[in-house]
C-alpha cells in the first residue's frame, strides 16, 4: 500500500467493484493502465528537463565534430570543379592511358576552373597527394585561359612537361570521387602507389605513426609518474586526521584551480636555462655555469609540466577511494604476522585499485589530447598529435588531413572513455 | 597518522622517510605556483632571483610590471588623474582582455548553469530513460580533446546554418565566429560537464520525499522547486557555476579558433605574450590569477562544507 505522501496514492486506492477481476482506481480506470500512464508521464517530465541541454550539446558540440570529421573522407575540391575529366575517369577503367578525349576534358575543365577562380582549390586538393602540383594547376590554368589550340596533349605538355606524370593522373583519378580514404592512409604514413596499391611513404616522410606512438608513450609515462607521486599523497591525506588533511588538501586543490597557462608559464620560468632551477643547481655546485641543463622546449619540459598539471586528477580519485578503506584490515593482517610490506601489498593496495583505475584512465585520457602545454614548452621533440592537428588547421590548411588525424585521436579517446564508463562509471567522476 | 607502538626501527625510519617524500611532492605541487609571486616584483627583466632580490634590497623589487600591465596599449600613458584612468579603462590591452574574459565568463556560466541544473534534475530522477547514454554525451565535452572540439567549432561557427541545407532551408545565416555570442556558446558547451557533475553529486544526497511533502501540502511544482529543492542544492549549483566560470576564464584553444580580434581574453593575451616575447609582465598577470584562484578555491571549500552541513552529511 502506498503511503499518504506518494503521488501515486491517488490511483492506488480502492480495490472494489471488480467486474472483470482487475484492480481499478477510485475513478474506475484499470490500475495497471493508470500506473503505466503515470510512469510514462514521469519519464517524459524527466526527459523534458534534460532535453534543452541535450539539444544544445548536440547542436553546438556533437554535430560540429561530426561535420568536421566528414572532411576526413569527403573532399570535393577536385570533383566539384573538374566535371568533364571526372566523367572521362568514370568511362575509362584504371590503367587506361589518357587519350585525346581525356586531354580535351582536362583542358576544358582547367579553362572553366580558371575562369571561375576555383583552380586554386583544385590544385590544393591534388597537392595533398602529389606535393608541389598546386602551382602546376594555377600556372597552366592561366595559360589555358589565354587560349590554346588542339591537339591538347601537345599543347598542355608544351606548357608544362609535368602533365605527363602518371602519378599526377593517378592522383586526379583518386580525387575525381569526393569520397576518399587517402587522408586516413596518409594519417598512418601510407599512400597509394601509381597502380593504386597501398604502400608506406618514404622513410623521411613518416611522421604520423611516430607522433601517435610518442603521444601514447608520453601519456603513459605521465600516467605512471602521476601515480608514483599521487599515491603517497593520497594515502597521507586519507590517513591523517580530518583537520590536518583538510589543510593539506588545499595544497592539492590550489594547483587544480590555478589557470593552466599560469602553471605552464611558471614551469617555463623555472626550467629555463637562465631560470631558477638551473641557478640553484649552479649555486649548489651540482653543475658548472657552462653546462646548464636543457630542461624545456623538449620532451622533459612536456613531461614535467604535464605531470604537475595532471597530478590532482590522480590524487582526487585515489583519495576518495582510500578514505573508504577500513584500517582494521591492515591491522588484522599485521596481527596475523604479516610484515608491513606484505600487509600493504596484499591487503591495502588491492583495495585502492578502483581509485587507481579511475585516476589513471582520467589522466591518460586528458594527457592524450593535450595541446596547450606541449605547444608552449614542448619544443619540437615534445609535440603531440594535437599539435599536428592544430598545425594542419592553421598553417598548412590541409583540413581533411587534420580531420583524419582528429578522427583517429577521437576514436582512441572515446574507446578509453567507454572503458572508463564501464569500469568506474561517469557518475563517479568527482571534482574536488 | 602515527607510527604504531609495535613498529620495528626500520619501519620507523621508513615512516619518516615517507613523510619527507610527501613533503617533497607537496613542494613540487605548490612551489611553481608560489615562486612566480616574488618573481613578478623583479626590478630587472629576468626570470630568476637577482642578487639584490636575494639580499632583500628594496631596490631589487618594483611594481613596474604591474604598471606595464595597465599602460600597455594605452594611447597616452603619461597623462595624470582622470585622463589616465579613462584611457586605461578604454584602451589598455590587458584591461580590455579582462573585460572580455568577465563578459564571456559570466554569460557562458549563466547559460551552462541554467541548462546544466535543469538537466541534472532530470538525470537524477529514477524514471529518466537512457540515463547512462545521455550522461555520457553531456559529459563528453570534458573528455574530447580540446583541439578536436575547437576544430569542429571553427567550421560550425563560421557558418552555423550549413546543415539546414538538408532540410532545403537557406544555408547562409551569418557567422558566429568572431562574435561574443559564438565564444559564449562555445564556453558554455565546455563548462556544462562541470555543472552536471557537481549538481548531480549534490542531488545524490537529496531526499525526494521532501518534494512530495511540499506537493502534499499544496505547493505547485514551481513553488516546490524554488522553495524546497533550490535552497538545498544551491551550494552544488554555485560550485558548479564557479567551475564553469573558471573553465571559461582559463580557456584558450576555442578562443584561438573562433574568437575575433574584439574578443581577446586574458588567456589569449597570455598566449600571445608567452609565444612571442615573454616578459615578467606575464608573471604579474599570473600572480593576479593565482590570487583569483585562491579566492575561488576558498569559496568552493566553504560552499562544500555548507552543503554537507545542510544535507546532514557529516564532513567525511
Amino acid at each position: 500500500m502506498a503511503n499518504a505522501l506518494d503521488p501515486h496514492a491517488a490511483i492506488a486506492t480502492t480495490a472494489t467493484g471488480l467486474a472483470d477481476g482487475r484492480l481499478r482506481t477510485a475513478d474506475g480506470k484499470p490500475l495497471a493502465r493508470a500506473l503505466a500512464r503515470s510512469q510514462s508521464r514521469a519519464r517524459r517530465r524527466a526527459f523534458l528537463l534534460v532535453l534543452p541541454l541535450l539539444a544544445f550539446i548536440l547542436i553546438t558540440f556533437v554535430v560540429p565534430i561530426g561535420q568536421m570529421l566528414q572532411r576526413s573522407f569527403y573532399n570535393d575540391g577536385f570533383s566539384a570543379h573538374m566535371p568533364a575529366l571526372g566523367q572521362w575517369f568514370d568511362e575509362n577503367p584504371r590503367g587506361t592511358d589518357p587519350d585525346e578525349a581525356a586531354w580535351t576534358a582536362l583542358a576544358t575543365d582547367l579553362e572553366a576552373a580558371a575562369e571561375a577562380r576555383t583552380i586554386g582549390i583544385v590544385g590544393t586538393r591534388i597537392n595533398y597527394d602529389v606535393p608541389g602540383t598546386r602551382s602546376l594547376f594555377t600556372s597552366t590554368g592561366r595559360q589555358v585561359r589565354r587560349g590554346i589550340e588542339p591537339p591538347y596533349r601537345e599543347a598542355l605538355l608544351e606548357i608544362d612537361e609535368g602533365w605527363a606524370e602518371p602519378r599526377l593522373w593517378s592522383a586526379m583519378r583518386n580525387a575525381s570521387t569526393p569520397l576518399t580514404g587517402n587522408f586516413y592512409l596518409a594519417a598512418v604514413d601510407r599512400t597509394r602507389a601509381d597502380d593504386g596499391s597501398v604502400v608506406q611513404v618514404e622513410e623521411r616522410q613518416r611522421v604520423y605513426v611516430m607522433l601517435f606512438m610518442r603521444t601514447f608513450w608520453l601519456s603513459l609515462v605521465i600516467t605512471v609518474i602521476t601515480f608514483a607521486l599521487g599515491f603517497p599523497i593520497a594515502h597521507l591525506l586519507a590517513t591523517l586526521p580530518m583537520r590536518k588533511s583538510n589543510l593539506l588538501m588545499i595544497l592539492v586543490l590550489l594547483p587544480f584551480w590555478t589557470s593552466l597557462l599560469v602553471r605552464t608559464t611558471s614551469w617555463m620560468v623555472l626550467l629555463q636555462q637562465q631560470g631558477v632551477i638551473n641557478d640553484i643547481l649552479v649555486w649548489l655546485g651540482v653543475i658548472g655555469g657552462g653546462q646548464r641543463l636543457q630542461m624545456i622546449y623538449n620532451q622533459t619540459g612536456t613531461i614535467i609540466a604535464m605531470t604537475h598539471i595532471l597530478l590532482p586528477f590522480m590524487i582526487l580519485p585515489l583519495y576518495s577511494v582510500m578514505r573508504t578503506i577500513n584500517p582494521s584490515y591492515v591491522r588484522a593482517a599485521r596481527s596475523l604476522g604479516a610484515t608491513s610490506w606484505t600487509a600493504f601489498r596484499r591487503i591495502y593496495f588491492p583495495q585502492t585499485l578502483p581509485g587507481l583505475g579511475a585516476g589513471a584512465l582520467l589522466v591518460f585520457i586528458l594527457a592524450v589530447g593535450y595541446y596547450i602545454t606541449p605547444a608552449l614548452v614542448g619544443g619540437s621533440s615534445g609535440q603531440l598529435i594535437s599539435n599536428m592537428i592544430a598545425m594542419h588547421m592553421t598553417d598548412t590548411l590541409n583540413w581533411s588531413m587534420a580531420a583524419a588525424l582528429a578522427a583517429l585521436l577521437l576514436g582512441a579517446v572515446l574507446l578509453l572513455y567507454w572503458v572508463y564508463d564501464r569500469m568506474v562509471g561517469i557518475d563517479n567522476l568527482k571534482l574536488g | 597518522m602515527a607510527v604504531p607502538t609495535y613498529a620495528t626501527p626500520l619501519e620507523r625510519i621508513w615512516h619518516y622517510a615517507y613523510l619527507v617524500i610527501c613533503g617533497l611532492i607537496f613542494f613540487f605541487l605548490i612551489a611553481p605556483i608560489v615562486v612566480i609571486i616574488p618573481l613578478s616584483f623583479n626590478a630587472e627583466p629576468y626570470f630568476t632571483f637577482t642578487d639584490r632580490m636575494l639580499s632583500f634590497d628594496p631596490e631589487g623589487y618594483s611594481t613596474r610590471w604591474y604598471e606595464s600591465l595597465l599602460t600597455f596599449g594605452m594611447q597616452n600613458p603619461d597623462a595624470t588623474g582622470w585622463a589616465f584612468w579613462s584611457d586605461a579603462w578604454n584602451n589598455a590591452s590587458w584591461v580590455k582582455a579582462a573585460k572580455n574574459s568577465i563578459i564571456i565568463g559570466v554569460f557562458s556560466t549563466l547559460l551552462a548553469t541554467v541548462l546544466g541544473t535543469l538537466a541534472a534534475l532530470g538525470l537524477s530522477r529514477p524514471e529518466m530513460p537512457f540515463r547512462r547514454a545521455i550522461m555520457a554525451i553531456l559529459i563528453s565535452p570534458m573528455i574530447v580533446p580540446l583541439i578536436i572540439t575547437a576544430t569542429g567549432m571553427f567550421f560550425f561557427y563560421s557558418n552555423p546554418c550549413e546543415l539546414l541545407g538538408i532540410l532545403g532551408l537557406p544555408t547562409e545565416c551569418g557567422r558566429l565566429a568572431g562574435t561574443y555570442l559564438g565564444v559564449i556558446l562555445a564556453h558554455a558547451t565546455l563548462g556544462i560537464p562541470f555543472v552536471i557533475i557537481t549538481v548531480t553529486a549534490t542531488l545524490v544526497g537529496f531526499d525526494q520525499s521532501l518534494n512530495r511533502a511540499a506537493a502534499s501540502l499544496g505547493a505547485n511544482p514551481r513553488t516546490t522547486f524554488f522553495r524546497v529543492t533550490m535552497p538545498l542544492i544551491l551550494p552544488g549549483v554555485i560550485s558548479g557555476a564557479l567551475f564553469a566560470f573558471v573553465t571559461s576564464f582559463d580557456e584558450v584553444v576555442a578562443v584561438l579558433f573562433i574568437a575575433g580580434p574584439d574578443q581577446q581574453t586574458i588567456p589569449r593575451q597570455m598566449w600571445n605574450g608567452i609565444r612571442e616575447q615573454i616578459s615578467p609582465a606575464i608573471l604579474a598577470v599570473a600572480t593576479l590569477l593565482v590570487i583569483f584562484s585562491i579566492a575561488l578555491l576558498t569559496t568552493v571549500e566553504l560552499l562544500r562544507r555548507r552543503s554537507e552541513r545542510i544535507r546532514g552529511v557529516t564532513p567525511h
